[in-house]
C-alpha cells in the first residue's frame, strides 16, 4: 500500500506546492509505514520526475498523453483514480491549488472518498481520520473527520514545510483509460500574469489599500515586493476602482492567503479583509491612524505616513540584503 | 435555455464568528444570514444570460425551512422558481448528491454555483456535481459566455487565467468578476411572494465527512509598535525575532 500524491506541474515544471504535498505525504506515510507514490500527468522530464525522490516519493507513475498537457479536470480525475486503485492507496494527497480544487472533488466522487478541502496540518488522529482546516474564511477552525475507506487530503498551499532528503524516485509509465466525456471541456489559452510570483504561493506578500490614494503610488509597493521576492496584493476597494487588477484582491470575497509575512500598507483592517489574511504567520501593519483595526491583528506596527515609512523601509531592506 | 443556480445561506460577512460551548456547532444566535456572495454572482450571471438568450432560471438550495427568506430574496432578484431540498447541508458530497438527483430529473443546460461558500470554504460542490452528473465542471470561473451549444469560460489558475471551452450542459463555480450582484427592486420583492417554491425531501445518501469540533484561531499577541523614525528596527526584528526575512 502507498500514500498517493498528485504531483501537479505547470508547463512541465513542478511548483513549490507540489513539493509541500510530497513532503506532507512522506510524513503521513512514515506514520502509517507505507511508501509514497506520485502521479505526474503531462510532459515532465524524466530527470525532474526522478528528483521527486528528494522530497520522499519512492515511485512516480507518469501519465503522458497529448491531450493532457493542459488541465482537463475530468480526465485528470480519471487518471488519478485509476492510479489510486492500481496502488491500492488509502490516502490521497492533492495540493489544494486552483487546479487541485478542480480535480479533488471529482476523484472524491469516483472513489466515494471523504475529502478534507483545505487541510492545514497533518492528521491529529488517523483513526478516526481527523484533520484540521480553516472555516468561515479563516475566522474559525474545524476538525474534519473522514469516515470513508479512502481519504483525500486537499492540502492548502503554504501550510506545510518542504523537506528534502537523499533519494531518487523510480519512474514507471502508466496508461489509464479515458472516455470521451473526459474531454468535454478543453483549455484554449492561458494568460499568465508574467514574471510575477503567484499570490497563493508567495512566502511574502506586500499589500496596500486605499491609504495609498491612487494607482500611481504603487511603485514603492512593487519595489518593496521585488526586493523581498514577494507577491503584491491589495484590498477590495482598490481592485473595485481599478487601481489594481482583481486577482490581487485578498479577503473574504477575494483570495485567502497564508504567507509567512504579510505587509499591510494603508489598509484599515476591516473584518472582511482580515478574514483572508489572518492566517499569515507574521503581519506588519503600516498606517497613519493609530486606531486602525489592523494594529490589533498585526505582529508589528508602524504608525506613520506610508509615503515616508515605505521608502525608508525600502532603503533598510536594501541595506539588509547587501549585508546578508 | 434552462439555468439552475445552487444557493446556500451563510452568516453575514461582518459576523463575529463564535461556537457553542461544547465546540460542536456554529453559534447562530443573533446571526443574520445572507445568500452566499459567490452564489449571488452566479445568480446574476444566469439572469443576464437568460435575458440575452431566453429561458428560465431556477434556484435550488439544500437546507431547512430557515433558508426560505433567502430563497425568496433570490426570487426577488429575478429567479423564476425555486426548489428547496429539505435537509441540513453538512457535507459537500451530500449536498452535491441531493442536487444532482433533482437536476438529472429536470434536465438543465447550465448549472451554476458559487466558487465556494464562505462558511466552510470547501469549493467542492461544483466539481462534485459535475462528476455526479457526468458533466464538465469549471471551478473558480471569472467569465462565462454562451454561444449556441458551446460556452467560453475563464478560470483562475495559479498566477494567471485560463480560457476554457465547454460543451453544454456543464457546471461552473462563479468567482468575482463574472457579474456584479443585483439588488432586488420593489417589483421583484412583490412578485417573489407568488413565485413557485417547491420543497422536496432528500434521498438516502452517505455522509463521507463531517465536522467534529470547531475552534477559534489562537489570539495574536499584542502588536509591537515601532517608531516610524526607526524603520531599521523593523527589519532587524523581522530577521532576528520573527525569522521571516
Ligand atoms: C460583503 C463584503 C465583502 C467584503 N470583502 C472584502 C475583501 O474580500 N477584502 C477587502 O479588502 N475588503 C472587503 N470588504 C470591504 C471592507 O469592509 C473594507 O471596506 C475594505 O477592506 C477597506 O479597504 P482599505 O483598508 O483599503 O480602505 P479604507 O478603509 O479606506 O482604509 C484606508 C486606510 O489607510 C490609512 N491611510 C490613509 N492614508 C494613509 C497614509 N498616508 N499612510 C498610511 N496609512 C494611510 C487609513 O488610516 C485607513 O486605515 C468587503 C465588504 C463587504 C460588505
Amino acid at each position: 500500500m502507498s500514500v498517493l500524491i498528485f504531483a501537479e506541474n505547470w508547463d512541465g515544471k513542478f511548483k513549490k506546492s507540489t513539493y509541500e504535498a510530497i513532503s506532507y505525504a512522506t510524513e503521513l506515510a512514515r506514520q502509517t509505514k507505507e511508501s509514497v507514490t506520485a502521479v505526474v500527468i503531462g510532459n515532465v522530464s524524466d530527470e525532474d520526475m526522478k528528483s521527486l525522490g528528494k522530497y520522499g516519493a519512492q515511485k512516480v507513475l507518469s501519465v503522458k498523453n497529448d491531450k493532457l498537457n493542459t488541465l482537463s479536470p475530468s480526465a485528470y480525475a480519471s487518471a488519478i483514480t485509476q492510479a489510486v486503485q492500481k496502488e491500492n492507496a488509502k490516502i490521497v494527497v492533492i495540493s489544494y491549488t486552483y487546479s487541485g480544487k478542480s480535480v479533488a472533488g471529482r476523484v472524491a466522487v469516483k472513489l466515494k472518498a471523504g475529502l478534507i478541502a483545505g487541510a492545514t496540518a497533518l492528521p491529529s488522529s488517523t483513526s478516526p481520520f481527523t484533520i484540521r482546516k480553516k472555516c468561515f474564511s479563516g475566522k474559525g477552525l474545524t476538525d474534519v473527520v473522514v469516515s470513508s475507506d479512502v481519504k483525500i487530503v486537499g492540502l492548502t498551499p503554504n501550510s506545510y514545510k518542504v523537506n528534502t532528503e537523499d533519494g531518487s524516485a523510480a519512474v514507471e509509465s502508466f496508461s489509464p483509460t479515458f472516455n470521451d466525456t473526459d474531454f468535454a471541456s478543453t483549455s484554449k489559452e492561458t494568460k499568465k500574469t508574467s514574471g510575477k510570483i503567484a499570490l497563493t504561493e508567495a512566502e511574502i506578500v506586500v499589500s496596500a489599500g486605499r491609504g495609498l490614494k491612487g494607482p500611481e503610488n504603487w511603485g514603492m509597493v512593487e519595489q518593496l515586493a521585488e526586493l523581498l521576492g514577494a507577491a503584491t496584493a491589495c484590498s477590495k476597494p482598490v481592485a473595485d476602482v481599478g487601481w489594481r487588477p482583481h486577482h490581487e484582491h485578498v479577503g473574504q470575497t477575494g483570495i485567502t492567503i497564508g504567507p509567512n509575512l504579510y505587509f499591510a500598507i494603508g489598509i484599515s483592517g476591516a473584518i472582511q479583509h482580515l478574514a483572508g489574511v489572518s492566517s499569515s504567520k507574521v503581519i506588519v501593519a503600516i498606517n497613519n491612524d493609530k486606531e486602525a483595526p489592523f494594529f490589533k491583528a498585526a505582529t508589528y506596527g508602524i504608525c506613520g505616513d506610508a509615503f515616508e515609512v515605505v521608502p525608508k523601509l525600502i532603503e533598510e531592506v536594501k541595506k539588509f540584503k547587501s549585508a546578508h | 435555455m434552462k439555468f439552475l443556480v445552487c444557493i446556500t445561506q451563510v452568516p453575514d460577512t461582518t459576523t463575529k464568528i463564535t461556537f457553542t460551548p461544547d465546540k460542536k456547532a456554529f453559534n447562530a444566535a443573533g446571526v443574520q444570514f445572507i445568500i452566499n456572495p459567490y452564489d449571488e454572482i452566479a445568480l446574476t450571471r444566469a439572469l443576464e444570460l437568460k435575458e440575452a438568450l431566453g429561458g428560465t432560471v431556477t434556484v435550488i438550495n439544500v437546507g431547512s425551512a430557515s433558508t426560505e427568506a433567502n430563497i425568496r430574496k433570490a426570487l426577488a432578484i429575478g429567479a423564476d422558481d425555486a426548489i428547496r431540498i429539505n435537509a441540513e447541508a453538512n457535507d459537500a458530497y451530500y449536498v452535491a448528491f441531493q442536487i444532482s438527483e433533482v437536476a438529472k430529473k429536470n434536465g438543465y443546460d447550465v448549472i451554476m454555483t458559487g466558487k465556494e461558500s464562505i462558511d466552510f470554504n470547501g469549493g467542492q460542490v461544483p466539481t462534485m456535481l459535475g462528476e455526479l452528473m457526468g458533466l464538465p465542471s469549471v471551478s473558480v470561473a471569472t467569465k462565462l459566455d454562451i454561444n449556441g451549444t458551446t460556452a467560453t469560460l475563464e478560470r483562475e489558475i495559479d498566477g494567471g487565467k485560463e480560457v476554457v471551452e465547454s460543451k453544454l450542459p456543464f457546471v461552473a463555480g462563479a468567482q468575482k468578476g463574472m457579474a456584479e450582484p443585483r439588488i432586488p427592486n420593489m417589483r421583484g420583492i412583490m412578485t417573489a411572494r407568488t413565485k413557485p417554491l417547491t420543497v422536496v425531501e432528500p434521498v438516502a445518501c452517505d455522509m463521507l465527512s463531517g465536522s467534529a469540533i470547531f475552534d477559534l484561531p489562537a489570539a495574536k499577541g499584542d502588536c509591537k509598535m515601532i517608531n516610524p523614525n526607526n524603520v531599521a528596527e523593523l527589519v532587524n526584528l523581522l530577521h532576528t525575532e520573527a525569522k521571516a526575512i
